[in-house]
């Protein structure tokens, strides 16, 4: 079940320091949201205030509205962790639990929250996410062997069959191929293009023709200056951002003319 | 000296590299001057009166002299200093190991006369000179190290796992700073403490195996969370996100991602900590005091321990003054046994533990 996220006037801040100011920004179910924009102009800190992550950071806090399916998200009586299984995350580093196997990682979500789930249920749920995920046919002979043995396109892969396996509505992607080569690249946007039938996905890339392929819509963030907080600029079409966009400010970004 | 050795190289004039080619002396002429440097020790210190310790002085001395002498000679400035410094550091790593070796040594002469069967299976009971064996206090020793590992381990691991994940702010630093007081007590405090307590509660006479595990606690909690502190810190953080990010609870993610996979570190931290106060003393004498018989119960009267029982075989032989001797330097060597044992097994842990990438 993919939910629409809307965000109003979200400011982030890391104990004073404002780090991202004024985010306006809709997300639609079904369909992947690109976020771009140079470096340090907060994507991840946007990010992961989604599922809000950013405040195991100590001194983060935010200011403003996410609202999934009418309910605020930094709401009085929600639970983080509540909210952080509906909204699965993918890093940019890929992170597989070194003590578990192919398998554990996969049921980590289960398995670490004491879920009560029959062992022929679990084998299922593995199986499937890790097919979701484009991996079962390179690892399902050794889904013992741990999971930090496999290759580094492989291990992002087996993050991404973890964090579908606990079954979100939405799917947040952190840069998740910029440390892949190509193929493994290739195969981490085909899986997005099938996971979006099921899934809310917001990614963050530097690769804008990452993000005109992938993306339905696409959010340009912007630095004014070095210590001024990261705004978001533009959100649009991917269509529009990548053709016609309405501020210079995209146009120059996108074309390589900023700084 | 004289460079004709090197002519052939140098009329052929290789275009000079970025890297200068030199001269180098083969490693046996190193050797043999350093050894002809100790020979020549040897005869210098029999001039003065012939001693071993003397004889190596002068031969290391000479010896160094000489190898950085030829080589500067030889090879230039530049790598003479080189030379020095790695005999001198070399030097002083001997001079490191001489105690350590001359101990073990002694330790081993003087105990491997008692380290037989019956060492391993007699207690002292009714045995007023020769025979007899440590078995009681090899029992007790053990009794009481594991009890004070129940008891320190838990509340070490907690301090640092408080430390690491929760804590912040002044309480964090009043802990770490009270942990680091806690390091540097005496051992005799620790005793004197356990000591206070119980018979605040038993009176006068108490001497219990648990009032001896209370002090050695008090003695391993700081090891343990300094320790287990340390092994925790290097858990990288991007374990503990992936696991939020799975809805995982706090606690969940410290107990089920964070603990095992500092496993490794923390078992060696906590076996380390074991061999810290296994060969304790001071607090046990005044605390579970000794007995020539077995017991068994830490919560009921007296009990033997190894270092107790090695001080009163020294101080207070009985009538065969050398058999007491004897089994004091035997109760030794197995206390370095156990400290070498528990060293091996903390290797052991780790490398069992360790998590595994295997490709
Ligand atoms: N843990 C933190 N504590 C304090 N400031 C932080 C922290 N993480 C990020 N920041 C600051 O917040 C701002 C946004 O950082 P963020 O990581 O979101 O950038 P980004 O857009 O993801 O950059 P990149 O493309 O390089 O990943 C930066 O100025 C950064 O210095
Ligand atoms: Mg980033």
């Amino acid at each position: 079940m993919a939910k629409r996220i809307e965000v109003s006037d979200l400011s982030i801040y890391y104990n004073n320091f404002l780090a991202v100011e004024g985010v306006n920004i809709s997300i639609e179910p079904r369909s992947i949201t690109a976020i771009i924009g140079p470096s340090g102009c907060g994507k991840s800190t946007f990010l992961r205030t989604l599922n809000r992550m950013h405040e195991v950071i100590p001194g983060g806090r935010v200011e403003g509205k996410v609202v999934m399916d009418g309910q605020d998200l930094y709401g009085e009586d929600v639970d983080p962790v509540d909210v952080r299984r509906q909204i699965g995350m993918v890093f940019q580093r890929p992170n597989p639990f070194p003590t578990m196997s192919i398998y554990g990682n996969v049921a980590a979500g289960i398995r670490l929250n004491n879920t009560k789930m029959k062992k022929s249920d679990l084998d299922d749920l593995v199986e499937r996410s890790l097919k979701g995920a484009n991996l079962w046919n390179e690892v399902k002979d050794r889904l013992d062997r741990p999971g930090a043995g496999l290759s580094g396109g492989q291990q992002q892969r087996l993050c991404i069959a973890r964090a579908i396996a606990i079954e979100p509505d939405v799917l947040l992607m952190d840069e998740p191929a910029s440390a892949l080569d190509p193929i493994s690249t290739l195969a981490i946007e085909d899986l997005m293009h099938e996971l979006k039938e099921r899934f809310t996905i917001v990614i963050v890339t530097h690769n804008m023709q990452q993000a005109a392929r992938v993306s339905e819509s696409t959010g340009f963030f912007n630095l004014n200056g070095i210590g001024q907080p990261g705004r978001l600029i533009e959100f649009n079409s991917t269509e529009k951002i990548f053709g016609n966009p309405d501020v210079k400010a995209t146009e120059d970004y996108i074309s390589g003319r900023f700084g | 000296m004289s460079t004709d050795t090197r002519a052939a190289p140098e009329t052929a004039a290789p275009p000079r590299g970025p890297v200068r080619v030199e001269r180098r002396l083969p490693r046996f002429a190193l050797v043999g001057v350093y050894l002809a440097g100790i020979v020549l020790g040897a005869g210098l210190s029999a001039l003065t009166g012939f001693s071993i310790a003397a004889a190596l002085v002068y031969g290391v001395v000479l010896g160094t002299l000489g190898v950085y002498l030829v080589t500067r000679a030889v090879q230039g400035r530049r790598k003479a200093t080189d030379r020095l410094v790695t005999s001198l550091v070399t030097t002083a790593f001997g001079i490191a190991m001489i105690p350590l070796i001359s101990l073990v040594w002694t330790v081993l002469d003087k105990g491997l006369a008692r380290f037989d069967g019956d060492f391993f299976t007699m207690s002292m009971f009714r045995v007023v000179g020769e025979g007899g064996g440590a078995y009681h206090a090899i029992i007790g020793t053990l009794v009481i190290t594991a009890l004070a590992t129940v008891i320190a381990v838990p509340i070490g691991l907690m301090t640092a796992i408080y430390l690491v994940e929760y804590g912040s702010g002044r309480l964090k630093r009043a802990i770490t700073f009270f942990v680091d007081v806690m390091t540097g007590i005496p051992s005799i405090v620790a005793g004197l403490f356990a000591f206070a307590l119980f018979t605040l509660i038993f009176g006068n006479d108490a001497r219990l195996g648990v009032m001896g595990a209370v002090a050695l606690a008090v003695l391993m909690i700081p090891v343990v969370v300094r320790s287990c502190e340390e092994v925790l810190k290097l858990v990288p953080n991007e374990y503990r996100e992936a696991s939020y990010a799975l809805g995982v609870p706090k606690w969940r993610t410290v107990v089920k991602v964070v603990l095992p996979t500092a496993m490794a570190g923390l078992g060696t931290g906590v076996t380390l900590s074991v061999a810290r106060v296994v060969g304790e003393t001071a607090p046990l004498l005044i605390t579970v005091g000794l007995i020539t018989g077995t017991n068994l119960n830490p919560f009921d009267g007296r009990m033997a321990t190894l270092p107790v029982f090695a001080f009163y075989q020294l101080t207070q032989p009985g009538t065969a003054t050398q058999a007491f001797i004897d089994r004091a330097w035997t109760a030794a060597l197995l206390l370095i046994i156990l400290v070498m044992a528990l060293n091996v097994v903390a290797r052991l842990i780790s490398r069992f533990f360790a998590p595994k990438t295997g490709r």
